[in-house]
């Protein structure tokens, strides 16, 4: 599973982001997107692109971990959000691993017939092309497995998963917005904080 | 005392600069690679640490959460604040302002506090206590009610250790859009003397600042002002008025209608 986490200041204007793969289960912590490593902006568009779903959302919802809420197929990217209450959103994209065997696991063997239905749909020989290069990277690190959270986005074991991740970055985000020196909608550079975000992941994700 | 081991380590480094080995190699690279790699090398170049290696982000939010501040060291804070905020300004409305300028970005700040606060109170009782009803977080206010408890309760006892004294809604029909939350005796005003030529002024504006930052962080959009409101038991008691914007009452016809509470 690879990962990607923005925090977006309540103007949009995204305030931290890092990338980064799973720890569990013998996953070495590096993010193998399924994009080359060129198109990584790809994640921020998609990631993005939620935002409208959040906005509906959390006027419904008074929750702060508002889960799962938009799935991108095309990429089989999910995305998870977290409000923080002074606006801030905490968006979390997760990108299952494509398994070496098609339908070893349902969930991601839906995730790429999607991808590959919409590839044949939208035309593009670009996307099809990046999807099989992609597809060759991860088949051949044997590296993936069918453990509950990295093949199940869905399941409410990753729901749990990524929730205490949630709260994790923020607490730390809190202990950021106390420092009197930073200012609501300010680009959060503290290495600190980021070594601490990079703990929560491999701790829950 | 410095002086002779700066030598020592002079003489050191010249002895070691004229054997021809790898240790001579890594140490003449070690300035160049200390000015190259600065933007790398670990954790942060630029970062000062303290000496006991305790950043923000090492100490626990909860820590002075049942510590109590000296209200003389306040108070002259405060003092302070209010003669910063008069020194450049041209009338009372504007000194107000600025206190309200003040404030603002302390409300923000009090939200996230106050909710991770409660977050981590609620888990740690239900730790304990092991029922699953109050584990689960609170909710973020979406209506103008909720937000308005949440401001004259919890935000009110985090912020003065006690709950604001009432909380109104405008009677007129006119003006749907103001909610009122009264303090008898505002902490803040404790120690300010308002001379005679500014009796208009309440320096609780400050305050009001703090609460209009809540509403804003919350989604709200509202103009909060302070104002005197004496009566003979109370001679300092202060209003808080909200003014909440259109698109916060529009939305709540919406909401309202959605069944939202």
């Amino acid at each position: 599973m690879s990962y990607y986490f923005t925090i977006l200041s309540p103007t949009d204007a995204p305030l931290f982001n890092i990338a980064f793969g799973t720890s569990k289960s013998g996953g070495d912590g590096i993010a193998r997107f399924r994009f080359p490593d060129t198109a990584q902006y790809m994640n921020q568009f998609i990631i993005h692109s939620s935002l409208d779903i959040v906005e509906e959302a959390q006027w419904m919802n008074g929750n702060m971990y508002l889960k799962h809420i938009d799935t991108y197929p095309p990429a089989a990217a999910f995305i998870s959000a977290f409000l923080a209450p002074s606006g801030a959103r905490f968006l979390l994209l997760h990108q299952p691993p494509q398994l070496p065997t098609a339908g070893s696991a349902a969930a991601a063997s839906t995730g790429v017939g999607a991808a590959a239905g919409s590839g044949s749909v939208s035309g593009s020989s670009g996307a099809s092309s990046l999807l099989g290069s992609s597809f060759a990277a991860t088949a051949s690190s044997s590296r993936t497995s069918s453990s509950s959270i990295a093949a199940n986005p869905t399941s409410p074991q990753t729901e749990e998963a990524v929730r205490q991740f949630m709260n994790e970055v923020y607490e730390n985000y809190v202990k950021t917005v106390m420092s009197p020196f930073y200012r609501q909608g300010m680009e959060i550079r503290s290495p600190v904080f980021r070594t601490r975000v990079t703990a929560a992941g491999k701790k829950w994700l | 005392m410095s002086q002779p081991r700066h030598n020592t380590m002079l003489s050191l480094s010249r002895t070691t600069s004229n054997t021809p080995s790898p240790a001579e190699k890594h140490h003449q690279h070690h300035p160049s690679q200390q000015i190259q790699s600065a933007p790398l090398s670990s954790p942060s170049p630029g970062l000062r640490v303290p000496s006991n290696r305790k950043t923000i982000y090492d100490r626990h939010l909860n820590r002075s959460r049942n510590s109590e501040l000296s209200r003389a060291s306040f108070a002259f804070l405060f003092g302070e604040m209010v003669t910063y905020a008069q020194r450049r300004v041209t009338g009372i409305q504007d000194l107000e302002k600025r206190l309200n300028e003040q404030g603002y970005p302390l409300g923000l700040r009090l939200l996230d506090l106050l909710f991770y606060r409660t977050i981590s109170s609620s888990t740690s009782s239900a730790l304990s206590s092991s029922s699953s009803t109050s584990a689960s977080p609170p909710n973020r206010p979406l209506r103008i009610l909720p937000l308005l408890h949440l401001i004259h309760g919890p935000l009110w006892r985090l912020l003065f250790g006690r709950a604001a004294d009432a909380l109104e809604h405008s009677v007129s029909p006119e003006t749907p859009n103001e909610y009122m939350i009264t303090d008898n005796d505002p902490m803040v005003n404790t120690y300010i003397s308002v001379p005679r030529e500014m009796s208009m002024l309440n320096c609780a504006a400050f305050v009001a600042g703090i609460i209009e930052g809540v509403c804003d962080g919350c989604g709200f959009e509202t103009k909060v002002t302070a104002h005197n409101q004496p009566t003979e038991l109370w001679p300092g008691r202060t209003i808080f008025l909200l003014r909440f914007g259109d698109s916060v009452m529009e939305r709540e016809k919406v909401l309202e209608r959605a069944g939202v509470k």
